[in-house]
């Protein structure tokens, strides 16, 4: 501002103060497009193959276990008598929980103005969305007959009967189906811009009219923009609350009920913590081999995986305190049947469950507190997998372990998976796989747009976006 | 073809550099007029003079519209069109009809936010002058671009080319229709 006549004299603010650039080695506008549309172009490498070839194999096996269950019945699944609920309902809690680092990476981060979130997102919303649709197979399949899954929605049926909407499955239903259309819609809304340019630098006709075709005719005009902004905004304010209830939702499957180790107050903010906690093991286990393959460490840099560390490391906390809390409840309700089932947990037959979940969950993540381990990929990538087993156990703790031994001695039981829940659950790795795959391969995995944004390039108060140092004088300093 | 022309289109290569020139094209009165760039500067709307987005009110009737359709149909469903008793619980309760009433909220706000956004920008719209010309691609990668529309009545090809060039423009053309 001239009305300075002299120059300020302030301070430079300490070192440590200083923030990381979010796009390492001062990269400009045109690298960032030309790096991640670059990965979509040309031929696929070899390792892009070696890796589709098998997920399709696993997609193929899905298909067929499917085929094969709906053909022959539920029976092919180990789910018996205690054990009604098995690995259908593990995977599918498993598969809806990864899915929510995409949605908080997605939208409370873009409320909380992390602006790191832009490297990521888009690759975490991918993740979301594939996710989702693995866990929607199996509630899907679990109910038996798989051509009445139609009665789970409001539609008029011949019998006049309508859905039942005092039962929690019921909320389930319009949780997960909501979590997934939103998800679609804030993710193709983000791929708007992104999709405009992989048009403007399309060289093949098809290319150009497919890509042409999804921009929906975008032109980076700023009075669209505006809206545009105002749009994401809206949308993230509407995921960050739908994120929380879905998982909360799915909960109350379980605490709606009256089954000692199901039925307690705590589980909405404990699921949602651990979906979150095992959202972002997946969400490493992704990002670290694919920033590597595709020299993607200027855009995904230390600093993204470090934050994403610290994340594990809070949710993984959060959901260890969660763990000693059911103890505690279980104690200090005085049931008899709570402390069994908890005693049960850690002593009983699948002991070995629970100490996996204990280990994975609660032990591992503890060495995110030093900054050399979150610096080490190979180390992160590790724990990230062992988040994955871990989160997956906890799942296997809560449905197996309480249900193999209710209230009567005489109805206990001992839960083993058959070869078809093994199967269908690698196969819905299949169906991940080959997703992810084909959309590394076909759309920009880094929201470009949004990237460019954050570069002090973007900015026209800083030197590198073309602002006059005299200008700077008045400005914020 | 007749060939007819749409406006005049000015170059510019820095966020700033744009950004100053809009509130100069803003300062001279035109209205048909529009800043291009390859992410949201921020701060440009204020510079090209432009009101608050009014997506918020398609979302906001949107999630009006979900919550009550939600709670309408439950009542109808469970408690009108065919009452069943269920474990002894009420025929209608608003705390059992909200969960689903929130998420058909969310639904229809979000339906509302992306359409109203469509809506608002007149997209889709997979024609347009602009995206035919070579140089103008480059909005999506580096560059940015302040078009200003003939039809504008204050267009006059020489004095707005010549404001344009004072702005700072190294490169101004004529886009055809």
């Amino acid at each position: 501002m001239g009305a300075h006549a002299e120059p300020l004299n302030l301070p430079e603010p300490p070192r440590e103060l200083d923030r990381l650039p979010l796009v390492d080695n001062q990269r400009g506008l045109g690298w960032i497009s030309d790096r991640v549309a670059s990965l979509t172009e040309g031929r696929p490498p070899f390792w892009w193959w070696a890796l589709l070839i098998p997920s399709m194999a696993g997609l193929g096996m899905l298909l067929f276990m499917l085929g094969y269950q709906i053909s022959t019945g539920v029976g092919v699944w180990g789910n018996m008598h205690p054990v009604m609920w098995g690995w259908d309902i593990i995977n599918f809690v498993w598969w809806i929980g990864i899915g929510h680092a995409g949605t908080l990476i997605s939208a409370i981060l873009f409320l909380l103005r992390q602006r790191w979130r832009t490297g990521v997102n888009r690759a975490a919303e991918a993740m979301t969305i594939f996710a989702v649709m693995c866990a929607g197979i199996y509630p899907a399949l679990h109910v038996g007959r798989v051509w009445y899954d139609w009665w789970l929605f409001p539609i008029p049926n011949s019998n006049s009967i309508w859905p039942q909407f005092r039962s929690p499955l019921m909320w389930d239903v319009f949780a997960v189906s909501t979590y997934f259309t939103v998800s679609v819609l804030f993710w193709y809304m983000g791929l708007i811009p992104d999709l405009a340019v992989m048009r403007d630098r399309a060289r093949t006709k098809i290319r150009q009219f497919l890509y042409g075709l999804f921009a929906l005719g975008w032109t980076g005009s700023n009075r669209h923009w505006s809206n545009y902004e105002k749009a994401y905004l809206i949308l993230a304010g509407l995921s960050t609350p739908l994120v929380l209830s879905v998982h909360s939702i799915v909960s109350l499957d379980f605490a709606v009920s009256q089954l000692p180790g199901w039925h307690t107050t705590i589980f909405p903010p404990y699921f949602v913590a651990g979906a979150i906690f095992s959202g972002f093991g997946m969400v490493l286990t992704l990002l670290i081999p694919l920033r590597k393959i595709f020299k993607l460490e200027d855009l995904i840099t230390m600093r993204h995986i470090d934050v994403m560390c610290k994340v594990t490391l809070a949710t993984g906390s959060i959901v260890g305190y969660a763990y000693g809390m059911e103890f505690f409840i279980a104690w200090y309700s005085g049931s008899p049947y709570e402390r069994f089932a908890f005693i049960n947990r850690a002593l009983g037959p699948y002991w070995w469950g629970y100490w996996t979940m204990i280990i994975c969950n609660v032990v591992v993540p503890q060495f995110f507190w030093f900054k050399k381990l979150r610096q080490n990929l190979v180390f992160v990538f590790i724990v990230s997998i062992l988040v994955n087993i871990g989160m997956w156990f906890e799942r296997f703790v809560i449905i197996v372990i309480s249900l193999h031994r209710d209230f009567l001695p005489a109805s206990w039981g001992y839960f083993t998976p058959s070869w078809v829940d093994i199967c269908t659950y690698i196969g819905t790795f299949g169906l991940f796989f080959t997703l992810f795959l084909l959309f590394v391969r076909f759309l920009p995995m880094i929201a470009i747009s949004e990237v460019k944004g954050v570069t002090p390039q973007s900015d026209p108060h800083h030197p590198l976006g073309g602002a006059k140092v005299k200008e700077m004088a008045g400005h914020g300093k | 073809m007749e060939s007819k022309p749409y406006g005049m289109v000015a170059e510019f290569r820095t966020a700033a550099s744009v950004m100053h020139a809009a509130e100069k094209v803003r300062d001279a009165g035109f209205r048909r007029w529009d800043v291009f760039t390859p992410f949201p500067v921020h701060g440009m709307d204020r510079a090209m003079g432009l009101k608050n987005s009014k997506v918020g009110w398609f979302a906001f009737v949107g999630g009006v519209t979900g919550y009550t359709t939600g709670m309408l149909m439950i009542w109808y469903m469970n408690a009108l069109d065919y009452p069943l008793m269920v474990g002894g619980k009420p025929m209608f309760s608003p705390f059992f009809a909200f969960p689903p009433s929130y998420e058909l909220t969310i639904l229809f706000g979000a339906f509302g936010s992306l359409f109203g956004m469509l809506f608002l920008n007149r997209l889709p719209r997979l024609h347009h002058p602009l995206l035919k010309n070579k140089r103008f691609a480059l909005v999506t990668h580096d560059r940015y671009f302040i078009a200003i529309e003939c039809s504008d009545p204050r267009f006059n090809e020489l004095e707005t080319r010549k404001l344009l060039e004072e702005a700072g423009s190294p490169h101004i053309e004529m886009v055809e229709e």
